[in-house]
């Protein structure tokens, strides 16, 4: 199909400011479910609030828009209760990690099925350009005028000490890798966890002197480098792209469906007539 | 002899009738409404409604999880809600101010769900173990901004079942979070409970929409009678869903008049049929001229009193509300209008007798009898107001 039937025309033009790289990022992720071929009613994007979260208004899938930092904790209610739907949840940095770290920790510990997004800006977008846990030290922001003191979250380590099975980073300027990895991390079965960077021209850029967003995606090419690259090697500074993890691990909605044999085993077993009443008396469609 | 014959009806009919804490009886009220999926948190008084439902749950084809916090326990069960299916999380006073945040996102976006607090004593961690009334304008307010909601309570464990059949009921019908406002002593204590028969309760499902594949649909369209017909996220209509305020498609609209227009709907379709959502018991009312208004817990001391004072020839009567929000202004105000006196009964400082006030012709002859240390209010306690109030000497 063709990426515009993959969106809402009807609420073009998008809100990004020219230049955001969120807009790239949601190119991706269109491509990549279209190379994957898959079905629209199956895919849910859930997301939180900024300006990376408003990329669920535009994509013809079923779409939750829900609150700052809990588009994964509203994801996991979809995913489990339907588990045949396949999640897709952009985030912000100060969405996914600051305020929606904790949700976005045990996501990972669960290991369920869920594709984490994160639009990695350093930078609060839509609030005006404000750090963010994933700024780093000595960076400006307008609530950081004498620069920032704070350390960042790494997210690709974070992600797989906390027990994501998919764990990949790319920037907007590779934009051909992010739809391999995203295609990667949509057929992952467990939580698979992708960091892009982007760019806020409009508030990282401008304070702190990066340039305009062709600048800004030039530094993204200069300062990262493939895993198991020569340019990695020879220089450890640069920031890694590529897959780190991609393991096989068990799914929690598998599990809980293991739960759910069990438990109706042993009520069968131990009071077959009151279960016999319940069953006649009760849909149950979530097996 | 014959008489005990066990016939398989018989079985069926004591396996019925339990002896329980008011958690497991709002348990077994969640599961013959139909509840299919639990997200929680623990925290006493409420936890063993998590703890049954992780047991129940997938006997029964349903999922229960337990979330890192109060704040994800609700966004699971909002996400649970729209992939069609009836949805329920429990918690009490710190837990329920976690979830207000997202309590507010479930009336914006019109999502049913139930949401039960069995309050403690507070501010704060309060008083984990002991009882208070003290959430009621928690319920009322919690999340900003104006909104309208729903919140039932029951003060015996029959009561409690069914008044949690009805709180599914009620979110299904209009797309709306429901607040069970039960608290320690109720959810603690034991009593018996006699789960009805299938269908002997009526039970409203999902309302889901009729458009057809590939015409459009509106999820946010109400149909002349104010209801919303749902469709189920994975089916053929993929919409969108959020918080901000949004056009009849769910997509944000900072439109004046879509504005207006939404909060209104949202306000209306539950302040206007405040008549139809209203749940009370009358005890002892008729011709009653000291009306004792109260619910939960306190409702039984005040029944107890109300019994006792009767026997000797007083008239006094009880007016136990199940509804507290929308506040049943009509009610009160036509069982108060011959009252000499209205004592209300809660262990709050007084948050339903506040709205007594407002809503009766004579306030200043609205009274308080409440406890605040932790304790079940007594009918001595009630008493003695009362005698006061009577000018009788304590
Ligand atoms: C509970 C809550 N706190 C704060 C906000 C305000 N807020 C909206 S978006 C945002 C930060 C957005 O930054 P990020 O998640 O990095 O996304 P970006 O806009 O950069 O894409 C904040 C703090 C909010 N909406 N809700
Ligand atoms: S403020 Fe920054 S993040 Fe937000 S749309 Fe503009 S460029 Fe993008």
């Amino acid at each position: 199909m063709a990426i515009k039937d993959y969106i809402r025309q009807r609420y073009f033009p998008q809100m990004w400011c020219p230049g955001c790289g969120h807009g790239t990022i949601l190119n991706a992720l269109l491509r990549a479910v279209d190379e994957l071929g898959l079905d629209k009613n199956s895919i849910v994007m859930t997301s939180g609030i900024g300006c990376s979260a408003r990329i669920s208004g535009y994509v013809d899938f079923h779409s939750l828009h829900t609150l700052h930092g809990r588009a994964l904790a509203f994801a996991t209610g979809v995913k489990l209760s339907k588990p045949e739907l396949k999640l897709l949840v952009p985030m912000g940095d100060g969405d996914a990690l600051a305020i929606g770290g904790n949700h976005f920790i045990h996501a990972a510990r669960r290991n369920i099925d869920i594709t984490a997004i994160i639009m990695n800006n350093r930078i609060y977008g839509m609030t005006g350009g404000q750090y963010s846990p994933l700024s780093g030290p000595g960076k400006k922001a307008s609530t950081a005028p004498y620069t920032t003191i704070d350390n960042q979250f790494d997210v690709v380590n974070l992600s797989i000490a906390a027990g994501a099975s998919f764990v990949a980073r790319s920037t907007t300027y590779h934009v051909l890798e992010c739809v391999d990895i995203l295609k990667r991390a949509i057929q992952h079965k467990g939580f698979s966890v992708v960091e892009i960077l982007s760019q806020c021209p409009t508030h990282y850029g401008r304070k702190n002197k990066e340039g305009d967003a062709v600048q800004m995606l030039e530094f993204q090419k200069k300062t990262t480098a493939k895993l198991g690259s020569k340019a990695l090697e020879n220089d450890p500074t640069l920031i890694p792209r590529g897959v780190f993890v991609d393991i096989d691990a068990p799914e929690y909605c598998e599990e809980y469906d293991k739960i759910m044999k069990r438990a109706m085993k042993e009520t069968l077993q131990k009071e077959p007539l009151k279960n016999f009443g319940n069953q006649a008396n009760q849909t149950c469609d979530m097996a | 002899m014959t008489d005990n014959i066990k016939t398989d009806e018989n079985v069926i009919k004591t396996n019925n009738i339990k002896f329980v804490q008011g958690n497991e009886a709002c348990v077994e009220g969640a599961l013959y409404a139909g509840i299919n999926f639990f997200a929680g948190y623990p925290i006493t008084p409420s936890t063993e409604i998590a703890e049954l439902l992780s047991k129940r749950l997938p006997e029964k084809g349903g999922k229960f999880i337990q979330m890192e916090d109060e704040i994800a326990s609700m966004c699971a069960i909002i996400g649970a809600s729209l992939t069609g299916h009836k949805v329920m999380t429990a918690t009490s006073g710190p837990g329920f101010s976690l979830k207000q945040e997202a309590l507010g996102y479930a009336c914006m976006a019109e999502i049913p769900c139930v949401v039960v607090d069995v309050q403690r004593g507070g501010p704060s961690t309060g008083n984990p173990t002991h009882v208070s009334q003290g959430d009621i304008y928690q319920a009322r307010w919690g999340t900003h901004g104006d909104h309208a909601i729903i919140a039932l309570t029951a003060s015996n464990h029959q009561d409690v079942f069914e008044i949690t059949v009805d709180a599914f009921n009620l979110a299904e019908t209009y797309r709306t979070p429901v607040i069970l406002l039960f608290d320690e002593v109720i959810g603690h204590m034991r009593e018996k409970l006699v789960i009805p028969e299938q269908g002997k309760l009526p039970i409203v499902d999902r309302l889901r929409t009729s458009v057809k594949k590939g015409v459009d649909y509106h999820p946010y369209l109400p149909r002349e009678d104010g209801r919303l017909p749902m469709s189920d996220f994975g089916g053929e209509h993929r919409y969108n869903v959020t918080g901000l305020f949004h056009d009849m498609w769910g997509f944000p609209s900072n439109n004046p008049k879509v504005v207006r227009e939404l909060l209104h709907h949202l306000i209306d379709k539950i302040d206007n049929n405040a008549h139809a959502i209203t749940r009370y018991k009358e005890h002892y009312l008729e011709g009653a001229e000291y009306v004792l208004i109260s619910y939960g817990s306190s409702a039984r001391s005040a029944i107890h009193l109300a019994k006792n004072r009767r026997e000797r020839g007083e008239k006094v009567g009880v007016l136990e509300l199940q509804s507290i929000w929308p506040f049943p202004e009509a009610l009160v105000r036509e069982k108060c209008a011959n009252a000499k006196a209205v004592i209300v009964v809660e262990m709050n400082m007084g948050q339903v007798m506040k709205e007594v006030k407002a809503c009766v012709d004579n306030p200043s002859k609205v009274f308080l009898a409440n406890r605040i240390d932790n304790k079940l209010i007594t009918p001595t306690n009630i008493k003695t107001l009362l005698r006061m109030i009577q000018g009788r000497g304590v």
